[in-house]
């Protein structure tokens, strides 16, 4: 057996890189580990497109899953159609869909060869970090169902979502924000370069018919820099204080107005040249500063809902039984729909027809899946798996149990991210303490030479601008940003890292989080089976649709099904059959060896009994993320810690050992509870952090402090949240938040490096002497210095990240 | 001296062209996708039938 097993671990498969364990096909001297890939290697190979194979090994996709034919049926609805292109002619449509599965260059490579495939396909372009793929198709020749049925052929299927209809919100690319930049920069390289002779021959300039020129030029060129560049600032200053709130960009917007009101005065009576290619230059650092702070990962979308988790076809079924694909959105009460393997339920209904086995995990943290028969309510999210099943819908989509989480308030307002973030109150206080200085210089030169009174207070306030701070929050938080993206924790915006570091209370949810995503663990207690033994089980276990047998004969290692005779299947108890007129029993302890044993907390048991011969039981139970121990050791000191899971409680006592006695623990939650449960810990002053998955865990993410999603695979789909963590990672959350907690001092250091450059700035402006020269020099070396600054310091914290994980 | 001011202002008319030029790339997606097109760059030309038989003749 282990011999046989090694030589076919050896051969993967030419498509998917998969191991071809099971039944070996091959084809052209290539081993297969499935027809579907088979079938897909076929159809590249006959289009010619085998440089697929060429440019990266086993680049395909597995196609064990199947994705049922008729799937894409809804899209020859002209309704769906329209509101799923984004342009239409006589001729062509242009469609953009989201492929999850675009993992390599030989993906981009076949995805824009299409037309080879499907000749209707005129143009195919692929956006590789968004995971999209642009189409234009003639629909005369194909349609958009084809188009899609094409790429599912390839093994492409296309994600396509109720979000993708209810909202049209594609995400355009925000081009002002660079342009801004590009302009501002366009402007201050020009205006310094013609205050050079300003600069060297320090007023002493021969011809005043040139300088005049050079500083008319200047004017000309800050005015984009003042009136479209800098608006942002003067806006969001002017937001600010109309809600009586003094963020950071007031004082900013102040000393921009003032440094070009008084450049202004001085060229305009011609009395000096002004300090624009200061203001110029400032405006552009601190739109580069902002544009980097928020550069975040592009692929991964942090504002997702229900709407992207549910499809958007779904077939009804009419009165005389026949199959019709409608809008999910268009679904009505008392429809009859048909539900088959591997789909979502999209709203609340009452099962009529079939065998439902519901699989809730995601939705509300169950780790097995439900069965349900006929006239029970099925709730919306779970996903159907075993075989097709027919519904009728008892609530709207957005009626359901579920959906209703999204009606909560916590979903309506958005969480204020600017206004309390430590940055502005520094910059208040600043403010205020640079008033007072331009307020005593001007007491003393009214009191000395009231002439340079004017002078002296511009020019304080031109110098000690706060743009520093800003530029020393934005640099330092957009390379963290940078860096967490690089450990795999993907961050909305910069806020969150603030938050992180101020966190005291973190919640976990169980399922999905702390356990590993769709892996259980099975342990096999009692006699060692031998190869025939496991043979008959394994028969019996797959004839079963329970979950539990389904785990059970992925776990024993393959053999052919041998015939069953008598075959039982007693709902809540086990399975059996008789083979080789052998009895064989699976199920609980009662069914197996009719005497009910005490419960036992660690997971659940399946008794087997061949015969008269007891042989022991398997033990499913979840399997936790590794390295779950050494973490919540570590958290533990230094945060309150709970957990929050809407499954049962059999695993309490495992849990309790790991997470000590002091932790609560709450289980069967209901997605509204874990959110109120949140907002009471935030009524009691606690900073929380949530850490979760599913869909029941949305608006607990929303609701606090900070929400972080973790999970296995970025594409897949996760709830609204501030961040998202890769499964991976897990073990290294502490250190995350450590390394969150250095952007404070960070921070702190380069603006006290700032203030030593205002100091020396101030030092000339308080005597109303400002030499134009001086501003020019000062800033663009406090503001470099400040980027180098913080840059190093976030990489050398990096260091000890990555020093950690190594001894992990 | 005057030629100083046709250069300069010369000087400046090209250097706003460059940045109508830089307007002009951003506007037009140029930097919507910044690592496809590099991937893209790689791939080799289509290898037509008849393209094919010729390269097999030159290698014989």
């Amino acid at each position: 057996m282990s011999v046989l097993k090694s030589s076919a671990e050896k051969t993967c498969c030419y498509h998917c890189g998969e191991n071809c364990n099971e039944e070996q096909i091959t084809l052209a001297e290539k081993n297969f580990c499935c027809v579907g890939c088979k079938t897909v290697y076929e159809i590249i190979n006959k289009n010619e497109l085998c440089e697929y194979y060429d440019l990266t090994n086993n680049p395909g996709i597995n196609q064990k899953r199947k994705i049922r034919a008729g799937k894409f049926d809804f899209l020859d609805d002209e309704k769906i159609i329209n509101k799923l292109i984004h342009f239409k002619d006589e001729t062509h449509q242009h469609i953009t869909f989201y492929l999850p599965q675009m993992h390599c260059s030989s993906c981009i490579w076949i995805l824009e060869h299409l037309h080879k495939i499907n000749i209707g396909i005129i143009k195919s372009q692929v956006n590789f970090l968004k995971k999209e793929v642009t189409l234009i198709f003639d629909f005369n020749i194909t349609s958009l169902k084809k188009v899609a049925e094409t790429l599912t052929l390839i093994g492409y299927e296309p994600h396509i979502s109720l979000k993708d209809v209810n909202s049209k919100n594609i995400k355009k690319y925000d081009t002002t924000k660079i342009i801004k930049i590009g302009v501002a920069g366009f402007c201050f390289g020009n205006i310094m370069m013609f205050s050079f002779p300003e600069y060297f021959s320090l007023e002493k300039l021969e011809n005043p018919e040139l300088k005049n020129w050079f500083n008319y030029l200047n004017l000309l060129l800050s005015l984009p820099v003042f009136f479209y560049s800098a608006s942002e600032f003067f806006i969001s200053g002017i937001k600010g204080l109309k809600q009586k709130f003094l963020n950071i960009d007031a004082p900013i917007a102040l000393a921009v107005l003032i440094t070009f009101s008084r450049s202004v005065y001085e060229i305009v009576s011609n009395t000096g040249s002004g300090y624009l290619d200061s203001m110029s230059g400032i405006v552009f650092f601190m739109l580069i500063g902002r544009y980097f702070q928020g550069l975040t990962y592009q692929s991964i979308s942090f504002d997702r809902d229900y709407t992207s988790y549910f499809p958007l076809g779904v077939s009804i079924l009419n009165t005389e039984g026949k199959e019709n694909q409608i809008s999910v959105a268009d679904l009505k009460v008392g429809d009859r729909i048909k539900i088959h393997n591997d789909e979502i339920i999209p709203a609340d209904s009452i099962l009529f027809m079939g065998k439902a086995t519901i699989d809730y995990s995601f939705v509300t943290g169950e780790s097995i899946a439900v069965e349900k028969s006929i006239g029970e309510i099925i709730y919306a999210g779970g996903k159907q798996t075993s075989g097709a099943i027919e519904l009728e819908v008892i609530k709207e989509v957005s009626q359901s149990y579920l959906t209703q989480l999204w009606d909560n308030k916590a979903f309506k307002e958005k969480k204020e991210i600017a206004n309390n973030s430590f940055i502005h109150k520094i910059s208040k206080y600043f403010t205020y303490i640079l008033f007072l200085i331009a307020a005593i210089s001007s007491i003393y030169w009214s009191l000395n030479d009231s002439s340079k009174i004017w002078s002296a207070i511009t020019s304080v306030l031109i110098v000690a601008c706060p743009c520093a701070l800003l530029l020393s929050a934005t640099f330092t938080n957009g390379n963290m940003i940078r860096i967490l993206n690089k450990h795999k924790l993907y961050v909305k915006n910069a806020n969150v890292i603030e938050q992180l570091a101020n966190v005291d209370t973190i919640v976990f949810d169980k399922t999905g989080t702390i356990t590993e995503q769709g892996k259980s663990e099975i342990i096999f207690q009692g006699y060692e089976l031998t190869e025939e033994q496991s043979q008959l089980i394994r028969s019996i276990a797959n004839q079963s649709n329970h979950p539990l047998s389904k785990s059970i004969s992925s776990y024993l290692p393959f053999s052919k099904s041998l015939t069953i005779k008598n075959y039982k299947d007693l709902k809540g108890f086990g399975a059996s059959g008789i083979i080789n007129n052998k009895l064989i029993k699976i199920g609980s302890s009662e069914f197996v060896l009719n005497q009910k044993t005490e419960s036992v907390n660690l997971g659940s048991r399946v008794y087997v009994r061949i015969d008269d011969e007891f042989l022991g039981c398997f033990i499913v139970k979840n399997s936790y993320r590794a390295g779950l121990e050494k973490i919540i050791s570590d958290l533990e000191p230094n945060f309150e810690l709970k957990i929050l899971s809407g499954d049962n409680s059999t695993e309490k006592n495992y849990l309790r050992t790991v997470f000590g006695p002091n932790t609560e623990m709450l289980f069967n939650q209901k997605p509204e509870d874990k959110l109120n449960f949140i907002k009471h810990l935030q009524q009691k002053n606690k900073k929380v952090l949530m850490i979760g998955d599913g869909l029941n865990d949305a608006g607990a993410l929303i609701q606090s402090d900070v929400g972080i999603a973790i999970s296995d695979d970025t594409n897949n789909f996760s709830p609204a949240c501030d961040a998202i963590l890769s499964g991976k990672q897990f073990n290294l959350l502490d250190k995350l938040i450590n390394y969150c907690k250095k952007e404070k001092s960070i921070i702190y250091a380069s603006f006290i490096l700032s203030v030593i450059y205002n100091f020396v700035g101030l030092f000339y402006a308080v005597q109303g002497d400002l030499q134009p020269v001086i501003a020019a020099i000062l800033m663009p070396i406090s503001s470099i210095s400040i980027v180098l600054l913080t840059t190093g310091m976030s990489n050398f914290f990096e260091r000890k990240l990555k020093h950690d994980k190594n001894h992990i | 001296m005057s030629v100083i001011f046709v250069l300069i202002s010369a000087s400046l008319l090209i250097a706003i062209g460059f940045l109508i030029a830089f307007i002009w790339s951003v506007k037009s997606g140029q930097y919507e996708d910044d690592y496809t097109p590099s991937v893209r760059i790689l791939f080799d030309d289509e290898i037509t039938n008849n393209n094919k038989e010729k390269t097999k003749k030159t290698n014989d």
